[in-house]
């Protein structure tokens, strides 16, 4: 139990593990213990700023999406207004086209009308010059009688 | 009876003694030989044991340390780091100052203390046994004079040792950070003090006795705690290998117990070592 000489012996012995410790040991395990925290952390903060990142990614896909619908609604509701703006033009068109086609046929029929009675009111005066003709059984001057004839057809 | 009784103490008594290692006259000389020859004692088991064990601790953690990486690390560099962040972070906790020696100072003293104090769990008789048949086959010695004491830090040299490093240390600190006068003036200025300059010379040896008596105290608690309760710890294991079968259920309780006795006091020698080197390098005075 008495201090002897071993307590220089221990003393130098705790010396050197010390120093050794402090040159060799220490410093390499700290410095990667550290080196990795600073990793860690780094890491941590790129992930917190990826998830961020992608945060807004989404928000901002979402506010486009929903832009696009809009502008996309914007067009088929101009485009359905464009139709029937185009189906009524269309409409009107064709009924004026109608209008105009039956008033055509109308006046076409007119004038053929106009035309026939005037040849059957040729015909007539000529069937009532034929037959004054054959009433009187004698030539008629044409020409003399023409007026009587144009009378006549006048009345018919 | 009284025969037995002998024999017991006898048998204690061959536990509790070192090996020693001295240079007489005629050459080295070992054990009982050594009775007399005073300081010039060493005791070679403790010497071994500690410097092996030390020797251990670095290779450990050298190899660790040369292996590490700071990416994923292994299950044995994580054990590693586990004890080097405990012991940084205790570090970080007391000691305020800049000081590159601090930390690895503590790391040395808790990893070593810890082993030496580890080897209290190894059963009483196993070793020196081992060493007694070892003395007798190999040298012809008498087994009952071959000693082997196995725990270093039951040897008062030992935690000695590094209570006088440390106290060392917290002078080295005290006079590298706060001038040979700063630590003069702390030990002779404190804590009685007078604005009156005739008291405050009258004061001074006041002073200076009692800040000495803390100053020295601390490395003799430091070093004497530890040597008392392994010293104890080491005495009961002896006693209950004593006692015959029903040592065996006595012996598992105490060694359980001893676990937290073996860890708490490196802890607690690292960290008083920690707080005085603390103390020595802050300017509170």
């Amino acid at each position: 139990m008495n201090l002897n000489a071993t307590l220089i012996g221990e003393l130098i012995a705790f010396v050197v593990f010390v120093w050794f410790c402090m040159k060799f040991v220490w410093p390499p395990l700290n410095g990667a213990i550290e080196a990795r925290q600073k990793k860690i952390e780094d890491g941590l903060a790129a992930s917190d700023k990826a998830e961020k990142d992608l945060e807004l990614a989404r928000e901002k896909a979402a506010e486009e999406l929903k832009e696009a619908k809009t502008q996309a609604s914007e067009i088929i509701e101009q485009a359905k207004k464009r139709a029937t703006l185009i189906v009524d033009e269309e409409t009107t068109r064709g009924q004026q086209e109608r209008e105009k086609i039956i008033a055509q046929g109308h006046s076409e029929i007119e004038s053929e009308r106009n035309r026939v009675k005037e040849e059957l009111r040729q015909q007539v005066a000529t069937l009532a010059v034929v037959g004054a003709e054959k009433i009187l059984e004698r030539e008629i001057d044409q020409a003399a009688h023409s007026d009587i004839v144009e009378k006549l057809v006048a009345e018919l | 009876m009284a025969a037995e009784e002998v024999t017991l103490s006898s048998h204690i008594q061959h536990h509790l003694t070192n090996a020693k290692m001295c240079s007489t006259d005629a050459g080295l000389a070992f054990n009982k030989a050594c009775a007399d020859s005073g300081f010039w004692t060493w005791h070679i088991d403790t010497l071994a044991w500690s410097i092996g064990l030390g020797l251990i601790f670095l290779w450990i953690f050298r190899s660790a340390a040369k292996k590490s990486t700071t990416g994923v690390p292994g299950k044995f560099q994580c054990f590693i780091e586990m004890v080097v962040e405990l012991v940084g972070d205790n570090v970080r906790d007391t000691y305020h100052g800049n000081s590159k020696l601090i930390a690895p100072l503590a790391l040395t003293i808790f990893v070593w203390v810890f082993l030496m104090n580890l080897m209290d769990l190894v059963p009483v008789d196993f070793l020196p046994a081992f060493a007694g048949f070892v003395g007798e086959q190999a040298f012809g010695m008498d087994p009952h004079d071959v000693y082997m004491k196995i725990v270093p830090t039951t040897d008062v040299n030992m935690t000695a040792a590094l209570a006088l490093g440390v106290f060392i240390l917290m002078i080295g600190y005290s006079i590298r950070i706060k001038g040979l006068g700063g630590f003069i003036g702390e030990l002779t200025l404190h804590p009685f003090s007078s604005k009156n300059k005739l008291v405050m010379v009258i004061l001074i040896p006041c002073n200076l006795l009692l800040e000495t008596i803390a100053l020295v105290a601390k490395p003799f608690s430091l070093a004497l705690r530890l040597f008392g309760n392994l010293y104890a710890g080491e005495m009961i294991f002896i006693l209950i290998g004593a006692i015959g079968l029903m040592q065996l259920p006595l012996h598992f309780v105490w060694a359980v117990f001893h676990i937290m006795v073996i860890v708490l006091q490196a802890f607690v020698f690292m960290m008083l070592t920690i707080v005085y080197l603390s103390m020595a390098s802050t300017k509170s005075h």
